[in-house]
Order: structure tokens, then C-alpha cells, then sequence
């Protein structure tokens, strides 16, 4: 066999692929996504700009012009309390998307928490939370809600209450099965030999590789939840009126269904383009954090 | 060029690593009926295992699947408690904690893929362990890790690189300059070229030779690739079941092996210029199971001579030579090994 | 002696075409032929595209690869231009394939001797019984010990070995003229490696079936075929018998190749690396694919691409330079 060739183990220069942040070179193509940034960022300025919209007030009576319909000045009409319909659709909309939000955070924060806990540390740990799931995960999330609503009594506080008690538990399933899978990869236990104390393992490595899912997740959360406050509020279970909220115009306007139909029928369209425009992007982030997953 | 089979200084040089006596089981749980009646099985994944590495030099450590080499590794970084026996290593207290211990042994993992975070860049990586230990002032953070990547044959221009962007040896490369950037003494490689291409494990092969030789650092090669393990180790430790069968200088164990598994392993190797042979040493059948051990000498129901004595008696490893420990109880009666027969003629 | 060879390759080139696109090609414009009874190895390393052609041989390609151009012809019939029916039909008693990880190809809730015997069912025409006898004849063939009793096993409870056994009871249950095999040791240990090469030799052997090995591992390679290809970036780049192609190498590839593999019997030789990065087949240049890593090469390798040629009898290389490089040295 000849000799080896004179050339000796150069130092490598490293040639490696041009950085592509996964997939975002690609972010603008995806329909999902885009629908979804703008019906919820719409909805979002609408809610921030409200009182640049309309000028009425969202919670006035005026009992002079009442049961109005739709008019140059009143776009949708008015209520039977004379409240410009327009107004309290714009004004609902902070509401909603509002209590929407903040209804989807305590739920995310302690299931992601006690999910992460429990895949991460594994034993009684474990077997306590995932038991502690599966008992939750028994009741239909409605029927829970409105129940505890109802023992709760209405309002703001309860409605989070009764939502956290109730969706936590999806958080903590899909963080503990993230968990375990990253758990597994061998970066994990690097860093562990390296010295990292389990906070630090959990924070850096585990953590932001496993949120994405949940956040994902989150998204069609806020859907469920808004649904679920908006029934609340037509059950006359939600926000205390006077103030403007979707389910409780729904509610207000479902006796005038024949003569005023915009009255309950346009805030349950807003309903639905809300939840279209979230789950487009809950679709759309899907695709963005985790684009080898398969659907 | 260097033959790397002869370093005389090895043997003189003081142990950095020592295990005694290691055991690892694993209680095989059999649900809630189980646990009340019946024998509770148990895999023993090690069972009693002695090994002494020492400063500057390469062991490999060699065994199929069920040998326990990974538990064994897995043992010695810390990763997995022991069952039994004790690790000793110098220049570290007994009861150290997580974070000295690290100083002293780190690994380097067989999965390039997986023993990277993909979220983390190479920079951070790297800064994030130098800052941890306090290596470096903070100012030397960077220059610190351009050093430790230049070491490893990488350049600068890699620090704010992701994992993503590079090839299965270049990653291999930055694990292993991970590992180095916390200066430890001993570095536990878990099969580290088993998934790349021929030609690239060359390159890493011959990365972990220089740091030997630059850096004076020990190195436990996991492998079963006994071609990788000629090339580059001092000794070698044959594993077998849970147990160490065999221990040489890598010249002595190749040319004369002493014990019957590690023969028939040698015997296996598909040679690049020989053709293939029958051979005394053929072993029959599947591996065992480490649940379902055979009585007495763990080898005995693939060796083609054991004997009665061999069915009933468990060997230990005993000397058979100048530096060469063996576990068979035939080891002395073994016919002189006759390695490969002549090349043959071309064509 | 101009026999119809079993199987004919002729400039076969497969690509993959991204959505709007161009078009990768994996491998370009290969020809080799396979006698019946030859054993023939191709060796290369990732991106070579050896593991794809012998997909596009068992018409197992994945959902983006495709046929480009060329012909694979199996003793005389182009297997491109023939109906699907008779090409499912040749799976089996004609050609058969086996794979890198047993457990991904076997079915995990179907008993291993039903698996056996589910081809010559199909394609002999056996019944039930007749077929079972078959399998654990052929179990037993390979080497399983207690073969009536394993037949009744699930896949998961065999050890890999077992399961690779299975899987060429399984290729041979029809007596194929044809076998191609997918790296199918390259998972398994050592000792269990040595003994399935022995029996695929043997059972090839017996049965007179022509073997076309793909593998990374030269000594492998040495110990099954008698004649190999090896791939670099989707070409051949030198072909002919294996002793000849380890002791004298004409093309700089395997020559790197051969340097850096550790060599059991030559431990004092130093491991030589091939400098410089695996090839990207997205950006394919005029010139030789090798070109980049040569240490031998000249201003013509970077501009115009080296056709397979022949070198000395029975041996062909893809390279410019091979008469200057290789000269004096012995066949």
C-alpha cells in the first residue's frame, strides 16, 4: 500500500449549511399563520383602539332610542336599553379577548409546572400528579365550569377559577409526555455531568424545548375559553352586566330574534371569526416551532 | 509515525480511576401480584466489576449488547447509582458532589444527533459551562472557548453556530470539546465514532490520540469495533455479561488471547485483506439474556470447550501473565492463539 | 460466455424534485451488471446513494425519489416498463430484499412463522400447513435453534440476531434469484455479524442466489462479495474484484477509503483521513464529485466530469489521473 498522501489532518475549516432559523425563512408563506396574525391582531386593535372606533359609551342607557335598527348613526342598531349595539361589540372585545388570555395563563403555568415536575423527577411524584389527571380529566370541561360558576357565583374571578381548576390538566399531559421525551436525549444528561443543578437542566434545556407544544396547545385553549365564557355569560352566569360582553348580548338580544336579529347574531359571528382567527394561529405556530412534527 | 502500542511509561503511572467490586441490578417489577408472591426477577447488568484506568493512558473497554459496558460507563460519569462496590478516583473526596465530580470525569456520548441541544448555540454552550465552574474571569470567557474549539480542530467562526448547521464529526468535535471545557481528568467515550462514516472516524480517532498526548488525559474507549480499539488503545478489558473476562496490553491481547470469548470476538472481525475462515474458536448460539444467567461460568453454554468444571464453577479474573488477567478457568490449557492465517495469494 | 446477466443496470439516475424546484440528483447515470450466483458488493459511505439504487432495484423507493433516466432490467425484462402486476409478482420468488433493522421490518402482532410463510403462500401456492412446514424448515436452515416452537414467537421476542435470521428465512422462503441486502449487520453485534455473514454465504451458496450487498464496512464487503462498485456522491467511481480493488486501488476515493479504515491485520499503519466534507449533491459542479477532497487532483477534475473506464482487465475507474497516481504500483 502506498503512503499516505502528504496533506496532513488540516485544521477544519468549518463549512456548515447557512444558518436558516428553522423554519422561519418560510413564515410568510404560510396562509395559516398569516390569517391567523391578522383576524387576532385586528381583534386586538380593535380592543386597544375601542373608544377611538366608537364614540358612544358601551354602557349608557338611553331609553329614548331604544330597539332602533341599523342607521347611519347607530351601524348596528340599538339595544333594548338603548345602547349602541356597535359600541358593545367593540367593548366586548377587550372582554372577551381579555378574560380569554388571562383564563388560558393560570392553567398554563400550573399544568405546565406540575407536568414538568412530574416527567422530569418521575416516582410518587409522578404517579401523584398523573393520578390527580386522570381524576380531573374525568369530568367534561363545560359542565365543570358552569357548575363551579354556579357554586362560585358569577363573575370575573370565578370564571378564572373555575377554567384553571378544569384545563390545567391537558397542560400538564402534554408538558410531562414533552418532558420525558427530551428527558431521554442525551444533551440532557450532558448537561447534567457537566454540573448543572436540575433547575438550571430544567430551565435551559428542558423548558424551551418542551413549551412549544403547550403553547400551541394554549392557543385552542383560549378558543375553548371564550366559548366557555361566552355561554357563562349566556347563561347569565358571566361578567355581571352592564358590561358589554358577547354572551350576555347574545343573551339580551335572543328575545328580539325576529325584528332585531343583528342584535344577537353579530356578536356570535365575532365568536366565530375569534376562534377561526386562533386556531389559524395556534395552525400556523404549529408549524413555525415544530415543523418536523407530523400532524 | 508513532506505534502507539508501545508506551512502557503506562503501567508506571498512577491510577486515576479505580472501581471495586461494582454492581448494578435492576428489580424487574412485576405489577402489584407480582410483588406478592413469587421470586422477584432481577437483571444484573454488572456483577462485581474491578478496573483501574490510569493517567495518560487509552483502555477499551470491549463487549457486545448485554455486556454491561454502557451501564458501566453510565456508572462511572455519575449518571447511574451503583448497587454495590465503591469508586475511587483520585485527586476527588469521598462524597463529592455532583458539581466536583464533574471537574474530574465527563463523556462524550455515541449520538451526535442527540447529545447536542439544538436550541443552544455553540457559543452559549460553551460559555454557559466555563461561567458554571468559574474556569476563566469573565472577560476570558470567549477567548477560553475559541481555545477549547481550536483544540478540536474548529475555528472561531463556529461560536455562534447551531448544532443544525453541522455534520455528524463536526459535532462529535464540539462534544468534545464540551467535555474538555471543564478540564477533568478522566473522559468516558461511549462508542464515540459508532455512527459515523469510515473516513470521518479517522479524523476522530486521531483527535483523541492528540489529546492524549497533548493534554495527559485518560481515556476509557468504550467500543466494539475491536479495529478502532487496536488502533488507539494501551489496553483493552473484554466484557462479557456483567462481567470483565479479560484484561491485556492491546498488543498481548491480540496476539494472544486467553480467553475463549475474547477469541471468538477477535475471530469475528471481517478482515479487509483476509477471507474468511473456519475456526476452532467458533461460539454458537444467541447471547444470553443478563435476566436468565447460566450457572457457573456465565460463558459456558457458546464455549467450545468448556467442561464440566466449567458448568459449575464461576472463574474470577486471575493473572496469566505479566499484566494480562483472565477469567477462564482453562486459561492456561488454551492452545497458543493462531490468529489469521497468511495472506493469500492474488489471482 | 455471453450470458444474459441476471440483472442489468444501464445509466440509471435517480433524483429527488422539491416542490417547484430543482431537482437533486442522488445518483447519476450508474451501470453495473449482476450475474446469476455472483456476490456483489457496493460500498460507499452517507450520500454515496448505494442504499437508494438498491431501493430503485426493489422498486422501494421513498415518496420524493424518482426514476430519472435508465433501466433496470431483470434477466432480459425492463422492471420500469413492466405492469405493477408483474412486478409485484417477482417480489418473492424472484427477487428479494433484506434490511438494516429487523424490527422495522417485521410485523410486530404477526406471529414469526405466519411472516415466513406469507410469501410462499402468495407466490408458491401452498397451503397453509404446507407453508407453515416451509418456514420452520427454513428457520431451521438458518440456524434458529427449536425452530416448531419459535416459529409461535412475536418479533419483539427475539433478540436482533434471531430477528435478522428471520428476516432471511423470510427473503429465501421462495428460493429468489436475486437478494438484495441492505447494510443487514451493520446492527448487530460483532460475534452475531461473523455468524449471519457465514449463513448468507452458505444459503447463497446451496441455492445458487446472486447477492448484491450494500455496505460501509470494507471488511464485510471483503468477507461476502467477490466483485464490488464503490459510490462516491451517486457515481460509481471504481469497480472490479474486491481482492484486487483493497490491494491496489485505482481511484483516489477508495484509496482514501482504504487509508483511513482501521485495518485489523495492519495495526501499525497510520489512519489516514480524507480531508475536507461530505459531498453536497445539491450543488453539483461540472466537474469530479471527489475533486474537492483529492489531494491528487489537477485543473481538468474540476471542469469536466471522469467516465468510468476501464483501467486494467476487469477493473474500471472514474478518474483523470489514475495511471499517473497509481502507477507502479502492483495489481
Amino acid at each position: 500500500m502506498t503512503t499516505t498522501p502528504a496533506r496532513a489532518l488540516p485544521p477544519l475549516k468549518t463549512r456548515r449549511r447557512p444558518a436558516r432559523s428553522r423554519s422561519l425563512r418560510s413564515w410568510y408563506r404560510n396562509g395559516s399563520l398569516i390569517a391567523g396574525i391578522v383576524i387576532v391582531g385586528g381583534l386586538i386593535l380593535v380592543a386597544v383602539f375601542a373608544p377611538l372606533i366608537t364614540s358612544y359609551s358601551p354602557t349608557a342607557q338611553n331609553l329614548t332610542d331604544v330597539l332602533q335598527g341599523p342607521s347611519a348613526a347607530h351601524w348596528l342598531g340599538t339595544d333594548r336599553f338603548g345602547r349602541d349595539v356597535f359600541t358593545r361589540l367593540v367593548y366586548g372585545t377587550r372582554v372577551d379577548l381579555r378574560i380569554g388570555f388571562m383564563a388560558v395563563l393560570i392553567p398554563f403555568v400550573v399544568g405546565s409546572v406540575l407536568g414538568g415536575l412530574a416527567g422530569y423527577f418521575g416516582g410518587w411524584l409522578d404517579t401523584l400528579v398523573m393520578r390527580l389527571v386522570d381524576i380531573f380529566f374525568a369530568f367534561p370541561f363545560y359542565v365543570m365550569v358552569i357548575a363551579l360558576v354556579f357554586i362560585l357565583g358569577s363573575g370575573e374571578t370565578s370564571i378564572y377559577l373555575a377554567i384553571a381548576a378544569v384545563s390545567w390538566v391537558s397542560y400538564a399531559k402534554i408538558v410531562r409526555g414533552e418532558v420525558l421525551v427530551a428527558k431521554q436525549q442525551d444533551y440532557v444528561m450532558a448537561a447534567r455531568l457537566g454540573g448543572f443543578s436540575h433547575l438550571k437542566v430544567l430551565a435551559r434545556h428542558i423548558g424551551p424545548n418542551v413549551l412549544s407544544q403547550a403553547i400551541i396547545y394554549a392557543m385552542s385553549d383560549i378558543v375553548q375559553d371564550i366559548m366557555a365564557i361566552v355561554t357563562l355569560g349566556y347563561l347569565g352566569l358571566g361578567i355581571a352586566p352592564p358590561t358589554a360582553e358577547w354572551g350576555s348580548m347574545i343573551l339580551d338580544g335572543q328575545q328580539f330574534i325576529t325584528t332585531q336579529w343583528q342584535q344577537a347574531t353579530i356578536p356570535g359571528l365575532a365568536v366565530v371569526v375569534t376562534s377561526l382567527g386562533l386556531s389559524w394561529l395556534g395552525d400556523g405556530l404549529s408549524d413555525l416551532l415544530s415543523p418536523d412534527r407530523r400532524k | 509515525m508513532t506505534d502507539v502500542t508501545a508506551q512502557p511509561e503506562v503501567t508506571a503511572q498512577p491510577v486515576v480511576l479505580r472501581v471495586a467490586n461494582i454492581s448494578k441490578e435492576y428489580r424487574l417489577g412485576q405489577g402489584l401480584f407480582g410483588r406478592v408472591g413469587g421470586a422477584k426477577k432481577s437483571l444484573k447488568a454488572l456483577d462485581g466489576v474491578d478496573l483501574e484506568l490510569r493517567r495518560g493512558e487509552v483502555l477499551a473497554l470491549v463487549g457486545e449488547s448485554g455486556s454491561g459496558k454502557s451501564t458501566l460507563a453510565k456508572i462511572l460519569v455519575g449518571a447511574v447509582n451503583q448497587t454495590g462496590g465503591e469508586i475511587q478516583e483520585s485527586g476527588l473526596a469521598q462524597g463529592a458532589d455532583r458539581k466536583q465530580r464533574s471537574r474530574h470525569v465527563q463523556m462524550v456520548f455515541q449520538d451526535p444527533y442527540s447529545s447536542l441541544n439544538p436550541r443552544i448555540n455553540v457559543g452559549s454552550m460553551l460559555a454557559g459551562l466555563l461561567r458554571l465552574h468559574r474556569l476563566v474571569p469573565r472577560g476570558e470567557v470567549r477567548a477560553e472557548s475559541i481555545r477549547l474549539l481550536n483544540r478540536v480542530g474548529l475555528q472561531e467562526d463556529v461560536l455562534h453556530a447551531y448544532p443544525s448547521q453541522f455534520s455528524g464529526g463536526q459535532r462529535q468535535r464540539l462534544a468534545i470539546a464540551r467535555a474538555l471545557a471543564v478540564r477533568p481528568q478522566v473522559l468516558v467515550a461511549d462508542e464515540p465514532v459508532s455512527a459515523l462514516d469510515v473516513s470521518i472516524q479517522a479524523t476522530i480517532l486521531e483527535l483523541f490520540r492528540s489529546l492524549q498526548d497533548e493534554l495527559g488525559l485518560s481515556i476509557l474507549f468504550i467500543a466494539h469495533n475491536l479495529a478502532v480499539v487496536q488502533h488507539l488503545s494501551q489496553r483493552v478489558a473484554v466484557m462479557y455479561l456483567g462481567r470483565i473476562v479479560e484484561v491485556a496490553d492491546t498488543a498481548e491481547i491480540f496476539s494472544n488471547p486467553r480467553h475463549p470469548y475474547t477469541r471468538a470476538l477477535i475471530d469475528s472481525i471481517p478482515r479487509m485483506s483476509a477471507d474468511s475462515f473456519t475456526d476452532p474458536f467458533e461460539i454458537t448460539g444467541e447471547p444470553p439474556s443478563p435476566v436468565d444467567l447460566p450457572s457457573g461460568c456465565r460463558f459456558h453454554p457458546r464455549c467450545p470447550i468448556a467442561t464440566e468444571r466449567c458448568r459449575t464453577e464461576d472463574p474470577v479474573l486471575s493473572l496469566v501473565g505479566p499484566g494480562h488477567t483472565s477469567a477462564c478457568l482453562l486459561a492456561e490449557e488454551l492452545p497458543p492463539y493462531g490468529g489469521v492465517p497468511a495472506l493469500k495469494e492474488e489471482e | 460466455m455471453s450470458e444474459e446477466p441476471l440483472l442489468s443496470v444501464r445509466n440509471l439516475s435517480l433524483g429527488v424534485r422539491r416542490k417547484g424546484g430543482p431537482t437533486t440528483v442522488i445518483v447519476d447515470d450508474i451501470s453495473f451488471d449482476v450475474a446469476e450466483g455472483q456476490r456483489f458488493g457496493i460500498v460507499g459511505e452517507s450520500g454515496s446513494g448505494k442504499s437508494m439504487t438498491l431501493r430503485a432495484i426493489a422498486n422501494l423507493l421513498p415518496g420524493g425519489v424518482k426514476v430519472l433516466s435508465g433501466t433496470i432490467k431483470y434477466r432480459g425484462d425492463d422492471l420500469g416498463t413492466m405492469p405493477a402486476k408483474s412486478r409485484r409478482r417477482l417480489a418473492g420468488p424472484e427477487i428479494a430484499m433484506i434490511f438494516q433493522e429487523p424490527m422495522t421490518a417485521l410485523n410486530p402482532v404477526m406471529r414469526v412463522g405466519e411472516q415466513i410463510a406469507e410469501s410462499p403462500r402468495r407466490h408458491l401456492g401452498l397451503s397453509r400447513a404446507a407453508a407453515m412446514d416451509l418456514a420452520i424448515d427454513m428457520m431451521r436452515k438458518t440456524g434458529i435453534p427449536d425452530p416448531a416452537r419459535r416459529a409461535r414467537a412475536y418479533p419483539h421476542e427475539l433478540s436482533g440476531g434471531l430477528r435478522q435470521r428471520i428476516m432471511i428465512a423470510m427473503a429465501l422462503s421462495c428460493s429468489p434469484k436475486l437478494l438484495l441486502c441492505d447494510e443487514p449487520t451493520t446492527a448487530l453485534d460483532v460475534t452475531v455479524q461473523h455468524q449471519v455473514l457465514r449463513l448468507l454465504e452458505q444459503l447463497c451458496e446451496d441455492s445458487g442466489t446472486a447477492l448484491v450487498f450494500v455496505t460501509h464496512d470494507l471488511g464485510v464487503v471483503n468477507q461476502t462479495c467477490r466483485d464490488l462498485a464503490v459510490m462516491y456522491a451517486g457515481e460509481i467511481v471504481e469497480r472490479g474484484q474486491v481482492k484486487n480493488v483493497f490491494s491496489g486501488p485505482r481511484h483516489p476515493y477508495t484509496k482514501g477509503l482504504l487509508d483511513s479504515a482501521p485495518d485489523f491485520d495492519k495495526p501499525d499503519r497510520k489512519l489516514a483521513a480524507i480531508p475536507g466534507f461530505p459531498p453536497n449533491l445539491a450543488d453539483r459542479g461540472d466537474g469530479c464529485p471527489f475533486q474537492p477532497r483529492c489531494p491528487f487532483a489537477v485543473e481538468q477534475c474540476a471542469t469536466s466530469r471522469p467516465r468510468l473506464e476501464q483501467v486494467l482487465p476487469g477493473r474500471e475507474a472514474a478518474c483523470f489521473e489514475t495511471a499517473r497516481i497509481f502507477e507502479g504500483a502492483t495489481a
